[in-house]
């Protein structure tokens, strides 16, 4: 669906090389990419996450410090507890995710225009 | 040939994808209609779809999976809800269960292909879809997000090993 660089690269509207670097850096990782995924679409806390990969709570914090800097994640104290969440709000939510979402379209497009070039009748 | 516009309203949570083609109605039909035509571009290339089942009447299903580079295999599920060969198909999409039941991650969303004959020759198709929810819309994209990023890794991996952090 190749929607994920874009999609990404929206999230930070101006971006410096060294802020790509960290974005790529933060992105590089399965356990990072599944964080933000979670993140996305609920708040959670680092215990809960910690309790969905095979690492300590202390790795997982690593892994978060990793994706706020690079701009991907937000984190907000509550009690004793960290709570983790995407970064994006409300509508400039929806937009951006629309975006990624044509995307999705427009590799869907590029290969029917393959398929029906191949085999116009 | 190809897109043609892509027309987004955040607040609807609706996207409609036009595309123009230089061939007759029925063969750009066959593109939906054909499931073998169907997996070839439906997914990415880094999560090629292969599509199980394939009943495109009203009331049928069609059940496809994709493959990931991991070996990873989310299921999806297309409930039909009209079929106008070679014109319109409305089905509802959503996420499935190793059972090819709804698996419930996600409200399904709506989409609705209409081809049209263009004036001159060729057709016009279009393809709308509406999510249920902002929650629903980013299930959807964290998905794809999760595909398209597992490809866009793979094109990146010799400008991380030149660049470490």
């Amino acid at each position: 669906m190749g929607s994920g660089l874009t999609y990404n690269l929206m999230v930070v509207d101006q971006i410096s090389d060294a802020e790509v670097d960290r974005l790529f850096f933060a992105l590089a990782d399965a356990t990072r990419r599944d964080i933000v995924r979670r993140t996305l679409t609920d708040e959670f806390s680092v215990s809960a996450l910690a309790r969905q990969y095979p690492m300590s709570i202390t790795a997982v914090q690593k892994h978060v410090a990793v994706l706020e800097e690079a701009g991907l994640v937000t984190r907000r104290k509550e009690g004793r507890e960290q709570r983790v969440s995407g970064r994006l709000e409300g509508i400039e939510k929806a937009r951006s995710l629309l975006d990624a979402y044509e995307e999705i379209w427009r590799g869907r497009i590029d290969r029917m225009g393959a398929l029906l070039d191949e085999d116009p009748a | 040939m190809g897109l043609t516009s892509v027309v987004k309203d955040p607040e609807a949570l609706t996207m409609t994808v036009t595309s123009e083609w230089d061939v007759d109605a029925e063969r750009a039909w066959q593109l939906w209609a054909d499931p073998r035509q169907l997996e070839r571009w439906w997914g990415p290339p880094a999560y090629p779809a292969t599509v199980v089942s394939h009943d495109l009447v009203p009331g049928g299903r069609v059940n496809y999976l994709m493959t990931g580079p991991e070996g990873d295999q989310p299921k999806g599920l297309w409930e039909v809800l009209e079929v106008q060969a070679p014109r319109r198909l409305v089905v509802s999409d959503a996420f499935a269960d190793d059972d090819w039941n709804d698996s419930g991650i996600a409200a399904p969303m709506l989409m609705t292909v209409d081809i049209a004959d263009r004036d001159g020759g060729g057709v016009v198709m279009t393809m709308t879809t509406t999510f249920a929810s902002a929650e629903a819309l980013e299930q959807m994209v964290a998905m794809g997000m999760e595909e398209g990023l597992t490809e866009a890794m793979a094109q990146i991996e010799s400008v991380l090993a030149s660049q470490p952090a």
